[in-house]
């Protein structure tokens, strides 16, 4: 039977599933149950937006509430899923990574290879990514790229419910540490869920809807939008393909050049600064590998390269959508348009 | 009870009429400001999101007091009343907070970052911790003018356990530097208590392991904050290196506009503001020192106008224009 829930839901549900079937499993952040020990309520929280509500209740001492200090608490998953412990660490904003960067940069990246092949990490670290809820420059920031640019971190990205189950488990199931990057803007959309636990492996692009006109290739909150574009553009009989990355490390690249081979046109789209982003670089190996499949040049389509500002039309202007979509197609199809 | 009630009166005649006065009004505005704004969060007229001051003004009025616009001082996400205990203008605040021309920040920055150099108000921040090196950078800078300026930094129960804020407290003592660290006790990192995030229950015993000055205070009693905060700060503008201010406050409304508090235990809230409001324990005080009803209620009268007056202007002005999302980098593409 069908079931419709929220892309929140859907991660809650992931990580129950999870801690259920894995006892040595722990989750641990900032306010993960909120109000363990305060004296009220001990399970009011559930994160800053609600993901993880429920599985202190449920869990008890597995969820744990940590001091809000990055640096040590991440250190720490890292350690103990080195020691053994699989760790779901919440750094409630990929802006807070700068905080306990050098955990993640010089320590969980570094340690399988650096010490010869031998050790495992089993972490996941989610946060939350992008912009669009007026959390200005410190809450609403894309650094997907920064992660994707350090070997050994796994960089996962969904845009629909179904996906952000799927691939929680399989995150939590994988040996490498999962930089796990949840577009809080998409929280609360709706999709097709099933109940059971199952996972979407890694490099498993997803073809969001198929077109033979142009590549529209992109990930996360820039996937809703690529598919608006998509459905506008199909009234201008443009039939424009949206391939959803899905895991932007490691990066399914042959379902990208297979479409972009049938189409013969790239849009690459990112809600990231313009430099050193994820478009920039799939447009790099695209032109790389199948340039003379290419009719056009390819068209990048970016958040400028400022930080996101509060004030809500100018973030509104900050976000790019389906109109910069759409103006990036037009270019790639007439080229002098 | 009565020793420290003898060391208030004795105290009141060392405090000038003006600067008593003149705190209730900065500490007024805060209160007005912050329930203003909570009021207006729950209409859906505010954009983003805020964490209010109201309930720790003894604090912030108490220590900027003492601070000229060369002092510095670096706020937290919970920095409305630092602003405007600064000095920050309360109208380009609140248009800041809309996001609008005429903001503080031109709209770029919003609650969370609101700042003013020429104040000494060197930002609220988003990232707990964060304005503790960059107040060590301040400080060293006024160490090296040498004309006994002195910088604050404001944090949390919780956030003071960041890293940044460790090493700023090892950094500033070894530089001795003019640095006062403000650790607002006030129970909890948003919904955390003190004693799930910090090992000991009194943060001088942090102070000491970095062989720092200290004191604790009452944070809610506004005449004990001016006395400590004023003996401190005179210290360190004498040169005697960074100090640490442990206040023990409240906190009103939750960690953020939303935020239900329901992990607080039941009545704990309005207890508070029934036996802990530092406003209500500043009047008591104040009329004791010889401020008239009427007086105060001049400043009520004052204040609730320049909120109003405020929030119709923010209301008012003009959102920015598009053109302004690109000014203010570094490098254009």
């Amino acid at each position: 039977m069908t079931r419709h829930i929220t892309l929140k839901s859907a991660l809650n549900e992931a990580l129950d599933q999870e801690m259920a079937r894995d006892p040595k499993l722990l989750i641990f952040g900032q306010d993960t149950a909120g109000g363990i020990d305060a004296g009220g309520v001990a399970d009011s929280w559930g994160g800053v937006l609600g993901v993880t509500k429920g599985l202190y209740t449920k869990y008890g001492n597995r969820v744990i509430d940590t001091p809000p200090t990055e640096m040590a608490y991440v250190g720490a998953a890292v350690g103990a899923a080195l020691a053994g412990v699989p760790v779901v660490a919440e750094v409630p904003f990929i802006d807070f990574m700068g905080v306990c960067f050098d955990q993640l940069l010089n320590q969980a990246a570094k340690i399988r290879y650096m010490f010869g092949g031998t050790a495992e990490i089993p972490l996941v670290i989610r946060t939350m990514v992008g912009a669009g809820i007026n959390g200005a420059a410190q809450h609403s920031q894309m650094l997907t790229a920064m992660f994707t640019h350090i070997p050994g971190l796994k960089v996962v990205c969904p845009s629909t419910p179904y996906d952000a189950k799927g691939l929680m488990i399989e995150a939590i199931r994988d040996k490498d540490p999962v930089i796990f990057c949840e577009p809080k803007f998409l929280y609360d959309t709706s999709g097709s869920v099933p109940a059971e636990p199952y996972t979407i492996p890694f490099r498993q692009a997803q073809v969001a809807k198929e077109g033979h006109d142009v590549s529209i290739v992109t990930y996360g909150p820039m996937v809703p939008r690529a598919l608006d574009a998509a459905s506008q553009l199909k009234q201008k009989n443009i039939n424009a393909e949206v391939i959803d990355l899905r895991t932007l490390s490691p990066l399914d690249l042959a379902t990208v050049l297979k479409s972009v081979r049938k189409t013969g046109r790239l849009v690459a789209a990112d809600e990231a600064h313009p430099r050193c982003n994820i478009a920039t670089d799939i447009i790099a190996q695209v032109t790389e590998q199948c340039f003379s499949s290419l009719k056009s040049a390819p068209q990048m389509v970016s958040a400028p390269h400022t930080p996101v500002p509060f004030s809500p039309v100018l973030e509104k202007a900050y976000i790019p959508g389906a109109e910069d979509i759409i103006t990036a197609v037009t270019k790639a199809i007439i080229p002098h348009s | 009870m009565s020793d420290s009630k003898k060391e208030q009166h004795n105290l009141s005649t060392s405090i000038p009429h003006d600067t008593i006065l003149s705190a209730y009004r900065q500490m007024r505005t805060i209160r007005a400001f912050e329930d203003r704004l909570h009021h207006d969060y729950k209409t859906g007229t505010v954009p983003g999101f805020a964490h209010l001051y109201a309930g720790q003004e003894a604090t912030a009025v108490g220590i900027c007091s003492h601070l000229t616009e060369q002092d510095q001082i670096a706020s937290t996400h919970r920095g409305h009343g630092h602003s405007i205990a600064k000095g920050v203008d309360v109208i380009a605040m609140m248009k800041e907070i809309y996001g609008r021309q005429g903001g503080i920040c031109h709209g770029k920055g919003g609650s969370m970052h609101i700042a003013d150099l020429s104040k000494g108000m060197l930002g609220a921040n988003g990232i707990l911790g964060a304005g503790a090196p960059l107040a060590c950078g301040a400080a060293l800078a006024d160490k090296l003018e040498g004309k006994g300026h002195v910088a604050i930094v404001f944090g949390g129960d919780g956030g003071v356990n960041e890293g940044a804020v460790l090493e700023s407290m090892n950094l500033a003592s070894v530089w001795k530097l003019p640095l006062m660290f403000v650790v607002e006790h006030n129970g909890y990192a948003q919904s955390t208590p003190q004693q799930r995030t910090t090992s000991v229950s009194n943060y001088e015993d942090r102070a000491k392991g970095f062989g720092m000055a200290s004191a604790t205070v009452d944070g809610l009693d506004f005449f004990a904050m001016y006395k400590t905060a004023g003996e401190l700060i005179q210290k360190m503008r004498d040169g005697h290196g960074p100090v640490l201010l442990e206040c023990r406050t409240v906190r009103f409304y939750g960690h953020f506009e939303g935020d239900s508090q329901v992990y607080r235990p039941a009545g704990e809230v309005e207890n508070a503001r029934k036996h802990r409001d530092c406003l209500k324990l500043f009047v008591e005080s104040a009329q004791k020192m010889g401020i008239s009803p009427k007086e105060l209620k001049q400043v009520d009268h004052e204040v609730a106008e320049l909120i109003d007056r405020a929030v119709q202007e923010a209301l008012k002005a003009p959102h920015p224009a598009l053109s302004e999302l690109h000014d203010g980098v570094y490098v254009s593409y």
